[in-house]
């Protein structure tokens, strides 16, 4: 049995979201979603969190801090992009200093789409977050590498 | 015979019923904040989940302390549960605070250095209270054993009220609850992340956990003690004064803001200072 399907905690990141994104994932804390049903955390810190979220586009300013960010959470680990500035860049894709969607710098399990993602979207996200780190670990388990992914 | 198989009882009952509180601490949360919270059994499944990720070294002493706390937490219980010396398990217990609070300064990170420096300050702020409840205890009963105390013919907390309302107010700081969770609080997204735990990860952050459930069982059992005493009945009146006292921590978690540590500190003080010293005044007067 593993239970890390029934324990799956989150760190929120925000990359250059326009906190639209940002406010649809708060919203699923509150009583109206409680993903705490599912024994979801927000952790706010990388040690202890399963689960990556990231909403809005990467930008040159903070590559670093994602990429620690990712290297500092213990496998198995997951990366889920939320609304569509962390798919593809969204309508930021044009700035001068965005470089793009969160795959751009680091490998993307879970793509919410989505301008704003809706709570709901972002719940059936880390749901399909969760199948993907169970997946992870009985991979790692066996010692089988993890595949390629996003050329990253 | 008898003696080794209470030991190992304790040994895995108690972390069994720290863990039930706490997922009852959990749902009781969420229902007060109008949510329906994770299942009953969502701190085991937490602690699980950490045992089977991976555990991030960041150095060797930084690990060995959080074992050694859990070794003098688990000491401290079965002393406690088995009837041993009220004194001897104060202080173990104090002694695995210490060296948990050594594991956060043993990591370099600012933000469990940060958490180290207030539990320091939160063990200032709540050991003459436990002291105190200690010295009450023997002076009522002349015993500092735990099966002499609760086998007096009248509960301790007849003698002692001042005391045990001094204790239930510092049972916050060691439950880690708010006002008085500056340390190291059960809720991320703070100013220092999560305290001194925030460099561990898997197993070790596994550990903590169970730690706590420990300690929340130990400071139930001397919760029990003032008021169990030989009549029998008296045994379930102080589970249900348990269950009030826990209970109340939660509510008290739920409506109180954090405080600053000035007010923690000064707080826990002045109400140690009157409450107890004055109940054992009282009491040495009449004795
Ligand atoms: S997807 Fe839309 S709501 Fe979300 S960060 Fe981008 S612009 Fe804002």
């Amino acid at each position: 049995m593993s239970f890390i399907k029934k324990s799956p905690w989150i760190l929120h990141y925000d990359g250059s979201s326009c906190n639209g994104c940002d406010i649809e994932v708060l919203a699923c804390l509150t009583p109206l979603y409680d993903v705490e049903r599912f024994g979801v955390i927000n952790t706010g810190n990388p040690k202890h969190a399963d689960i990556l979220l990231i909403t809005g586009s990467v930008n040159e300013q903070n590559i670093p801090v994602v990429k620690q960010l990712y290297e500092q959470m213990a496998d198995p680990k997951v990366v889920v992009a939320v609304g569509i500035c962390a798919n593809s860049g969204g309508i930021f894709a044009e700035c001068y200093n965005v470089v793009g969607g969160v795959d751009k710098v680091i490998p993307v399990d879970v793509y919410v789409p989505g301008c704003a993602a809706r709570p709901e979207a972002i719940i059936d996200g880390v749901v399909q977050g969760i199948g993907v780190l169970e997946e992870k670990r009985a991979r790692a388990k066996k010692k089988i590498p993890a595949k390629q992914q996003n050329g990253v | 015979m008898m003696k080794l198989l209470l030991v190992v009882g304790i040994i895995l009952l108690a972390p069994l019923l720290g863990g039930l509180l706490t997922g009852i601490d959990r749902v009781v949360t969420a229902r007060l904040q109008g949510r329906q919270g994770p299942p009953l059994l969502q701190p085991f499944y937490d602690v699980l989940k950490l045992i089977s990720k991976e555990t991030t070294e960041v150095n060797s002493m930084h690990r060995f302390f959080v074992y050694v706390s859990l070794i003098f937490v688990i000491f401290t219980t079965v002393l406690l549960l088995s009837g041993g010396d009220v004194l001897l398990a104060i202080f173990a217990l104090t002694l695995g605070s210490v060296f948990f609070v050594l594991g956060g300064y043993a990591s370099n990170s600012p933000y469990s250095t940060i958490g180290s420096e207030r539990e320091l300050l939160q063990i200032m702020a709540y050991e003459p209270m436990v002291l105190l409840a200690c010295f009450g205890l023997y002076y009522v009963d002349r015993s500092f054993f735990v099966k002499d105390i609760i086998a007096s013919p009248y509960p301790a907390v007849i003698f002692l009220p001042g005391v045990f309302i001094g204790f239930t107010y510092i049972l916050t700081f060691k439950l880690r609850k708010s006002p008085f969770d500056l340390s190291m609080s059960h809720h991320g997204h703070q100013e220092i992340v999560k305290g001194i735990t925030t460099e561990y990860s898997g197993r070790d952050l596994a550990v903590i956990e169970v730690t706590h459930w420990y300690e929340t069982v130990i400071v139930l059992a001397l919760t029990y003690i003032f008021f169990a005493n030989a009549n029998p009945f008296s045994h379930v009146l102080a589970v249900f004064a348990c269950l009030v006292i826990f209970f109340l921590e939660i509510i008290i978690d739920n409506t109180f803001a954090r405080v600053k540590w000035q007010q923690a500190l000064t707080s826990a003080w002045v109400v140690t200072a009157v409450l107890s010293t004055v109940n054992l005044f009282i009491l040495s007067y009449f004795r």
